[in-house]
């Protein structure tokens, strides 16, 4: 066993650009699950509208790519609505059910061979994130090493542009949540029956909060389509939203770096049993034979951890590491 | 309550371990599938090659007497599958003989070829193809069907939205598998097996895991992650022992479609078999549900809990029966589904939706409501292929589920009441 190497690719990985994805769209499920107790389960779907903006606007139509950030905010807008009109004055678990299948529905229909003219169908789309490593200050070739954690410059270029964006959405979160309209969101989430009597309009507010918390997914979506310089619908699968929330209920729901904490944690734990399962099954003596545990099932391990993991936070510890048990809204009503 | 989860992780890790003993055997790439059509069957004799995405060749097959081919591939990677068009019978022919196919590492990808026979429509046009696919949609209800009033009758009595629900589905077609192909158990009997296995893993889930939750009070919602987070677990469990891709049981593979009622339609014997069984066990379970003292029971656990239990009704006891009658339910649903779809590690899940869509539109809660709505479900997203793309026909039965919320949320057989 190579502590040292477990160690540095496990901090590499707890803030690489993959918890950036995962810390946005928590973020947005935070704003969502956290402030306004709405049970969004289709978060994949906003972060693929994310992805697919860019990546549509850009090579489909040849469009620059501000207009697909713009193309990413907007769908994640409409999306947000077509989700929540008929379902934001309906029980937490209808809603629920309703994301889950909205995000399945988009993955079907971007996967389509109808829609292969836009979207290349299950191969999906490349070559479009160019202009965004053009605009890096440094070599986006070259590799820089801290402290034995090893980026390259690509990546150091997406975990820059993306932790801002984290903490931007963090510093806005912070802002919204302590204004009056914040105060009206933890309310309806408290009791939805008491905002409704002090004249609070409770379905706009939800819609706002379904629609900033989209939106932030959606950048999400953008900036892991930068990271992994492809659109494609096998990333976008619901597991993702399962992992988001694994995220969120780890770091804390209703906490402005709940989050972020969250996605470090979560990709370090994750990145470290890789590794340490890796090295495990390595070599041509490996510790643990091969009739046992193969390497590529070494990989789907992770997610079994992470399953057993999810269960035994909202069993033991709903409230995640700095969360307010009082405050994590996890009674339907 | 601390000693039951380590009891409930403790039997995760053991079945764990035991799946990971069985995964070892399938290592490098290959493109496999199966030549068939409805009027035809099985295609043996035609040869299938194998070349890169630049046209090297890599390798060739001629298909069994199952119409089954399979060709090692060197490497993870983009390759073409061409089948000799002059190979097939008189009458088939293939739109596309021309695949391109994309394997991933140590995976055997299916390929399938776009074969037709002009056995649809034949001779009479549409109406044919709307009753085809009405009994089609029939079959897939029945299954959804099955598979749903368990999930429908644990949100009864315990308000749970089960999304590992979808599992149990997937693990009973599972178990039925391997007891049918790794121990080469008539299906018949395996099935027999598994609906008991299931029926069992039915009564832990209660047992080990919901029952403490209900005790300690846990909320809905946090039961609903857990729920999930248990249904993350048991998928990959299931992916590390079935692996990625699609396989069908050992019996009754690769059967002819039969003509029925003067040849409008036609099905294999284990459509109408599949048709027959759902039809005898949902009558089945509907007599338990009315006639028999458990089954009374249960209705007046999922009406009112409270009344229920205060009738001298043992609530826990009716709660584990719901659970076990669930999980055998599921895996027989599973069975059948595997029949028709084989058998995959993420079939429950591709089933889950179409559950909840045929419960909603039932009535959630009730046992009936799920029958009803199922089969509406299995009829809509089968009759939608006459308009919408193949790939797209879930796409369908889910838009159905959210118009009805639309709607009429408490569903066609549930009481109207606000639900929000």
């Amino acid at each position: 066993m190579d502590y040292a190497v477990i160690l540095t690719n496990s901090l590499q990985a707890a803030f690489g650009p993959l918890a950036v994805f995962y810390a946005l769209l928590a973020l947005g499920l935070n704003i969502h699950f956290g402030y306004a107790g709405l049970l969004n389960f289709g978060q994949a779907g906003f972060a693929m509208l994310g992805a697919y903006s860019i990546a549509v606007m850009s090579t489909t139509y040849g469009l620059s790519l501000w207009i697909g950030v713009l193309a990413a905010i907007v769908s994640a807008t409409i999306f947000a609505l077509l989700l929540g009109i008929p379902t934001l004055r309906l029980r937490a678990d209808y809603l629920a059910i309703v994301t889950i299948a909205a995000a399945e529905i988009l993955n079907l229909v971007i996967r389509s061979p109808s829609s292969t003219p836009v979207t290349n169908g299950t191969r999906g789309i490349s070559q479009f994130s160019q202009g965004f490593d053009a605009v890096a200050p440094w070599d986006t070739a070259a590799r820089f090493d801290f402290f034995g954690i090893r980026y390259s410059g690509k990546d150091l270029w997406n975990m820059t542009v993306g932790w801002s964006l984290v903490a931007l959405v963090c510093l806005l979160t912070w802002m919204l949540m302590r204004s009056p309209w914040g105060r009206v969101l933890k309310a309806i989430r408290e009791d939805e029956d008491a905002a409704r009597s002090l004249g609070k309009n409770v379905y706009l507010f939800k819609m706002q909060a379904l629609i900033l918390g989209g939106i932030i997914g959606a950048l999400g979506g953008v900036m892991y389509a930068f990271n992994v310089t492809t659109a494609q619908p096998d990333a976008y699968q619901t597991s993702v939203t399962f992992f988001a929330y694994t995220v969120l209920i780890l770091g804390g729901a209703a906490r402005v770096f709940g989050p972020v904490v969250g996605a470090i944690l979560f990709y370090f734990l994750l990145a470290f049993t890789e590794n340490v399962l890796v090295q495990l099954t390595a070599g041509s003596d490996p510790l643990i034979p091969p009739e046992i545990l193969t390497r590529s099932d070494a990989f789907q391990i992770r997610f079994i951890i992470v399953g057993i993991g999810l269960m035994l936070l909202l069993i033991f510890r709903p409230q995640g590491i700095f969360g307010d048990r009082r405050e994590v809204s996890l009674d339907a009503r | 309550m601390l000693r039951r989860l380590v009891a409930l992780l403790g039997l995760t890790f053991a079945a764990l371990l035991t799946v990971l003993a069985g995964a070892a055997a399938a290592e490098g790439e290959q493109i496999v599938g199966t030549l068939a059509s409805g009027a035809s069957g099985p295609i043996e004799g035609v040869t299938v090659t194998v070349t890169t995405a630049d046209g090297d060749e890599v390798g060739s097959d001629t298909t069994d007497e199952n119409g089954r081919f399979e060709i090692d591939v060197p490497g993870a990677g983009d390759y073409v599958a061409t089948i000799d068009a002059g190979d097939l019978p008189e009458g088939v022919t293939s739109s596309s003989a021309e695949r391109p196919v994309t394997v991933g590492p140590n995976r055997a990808q299916r390929v399938a070829f776009a074969l037709s026979d002009g056995s649809v429509g034949q001779g009479g046009g549409d109406t044919i193809t709307v009753l085809q696919r009405f009994v089609e949609g029939l079959r897939f209800g029945l299954i959804i069907a099955i598979t749903a009033i368990g999930l429908s009758l644990i949100f009864g009595t315990t308000g749970l939205t089960n999304f590992a629900h979808g599992e149990l589905v997937a693990i009973g077609a599972a178990v039925a598998f391997i007891i049918n192909v790794s121990f080469g158990v008539q299906l018949i009997w395996a099935t027999l097996l598994a609906v008991v296995v299931g029926a069992a893993i039915g009564g832990l889930n209660d047992r080990l895991l919901w029952r403490p939750l209900r005790r300690r009070r846990t909320g809905l919602i946090a039961m609903l992650v857990i729920s999930i987070g248990l249904s993350i677990v048991l998928r990959y469990v299931l992916l590390i022992q079935l692996g990625g891709g699609q396989q069908p049981y050992a019996d009754y593979r690769g059967q002819r479609a039969e003509p029925y009622f003067g040849g409008i339609i036609t099905l294999t014997d284990k459509d109408v078999a599949s048709i027959i069984l759902s039809v005898v066990v949902l009558v089945a379970v509907a007599l338990m549900l009315q006639r028999t003292k458990i089954g009374k029971a249960m209705r007046a656990v999922a009406d009112n809990r409270d009344l229920a239990a205060s009738s001298g009704i043992n609530v826990d006891r009716v709660i584990l029966f719901v659970w076990m009658l669930g999980g055998a339910l599921a895996t027989f649903g599973g069975v059948l589904y595997g029949l028709s779809d084989q058998v995959a590690w993420d079939m429950g899940f591709r089933l889950l939706l179409l559950m909840f869509a045929g419960i909603i539109l039932g009535g959630l809660g009730t046992a009936y409501g799920a029958l009803v709505g199922s089969l509406i479900v299995g009829v809509f997203v089968q009759m939608s292929t006459l308009v919408i793309p193949d790939d797209l026909k879930n796409v369908g039965g889910l838009l159905l589920l959210i118009v009805i919320l639309v709607v009429r949320p408490s569903g066609i057989l549930g009481v109207r009441e606000r639900v929000g």
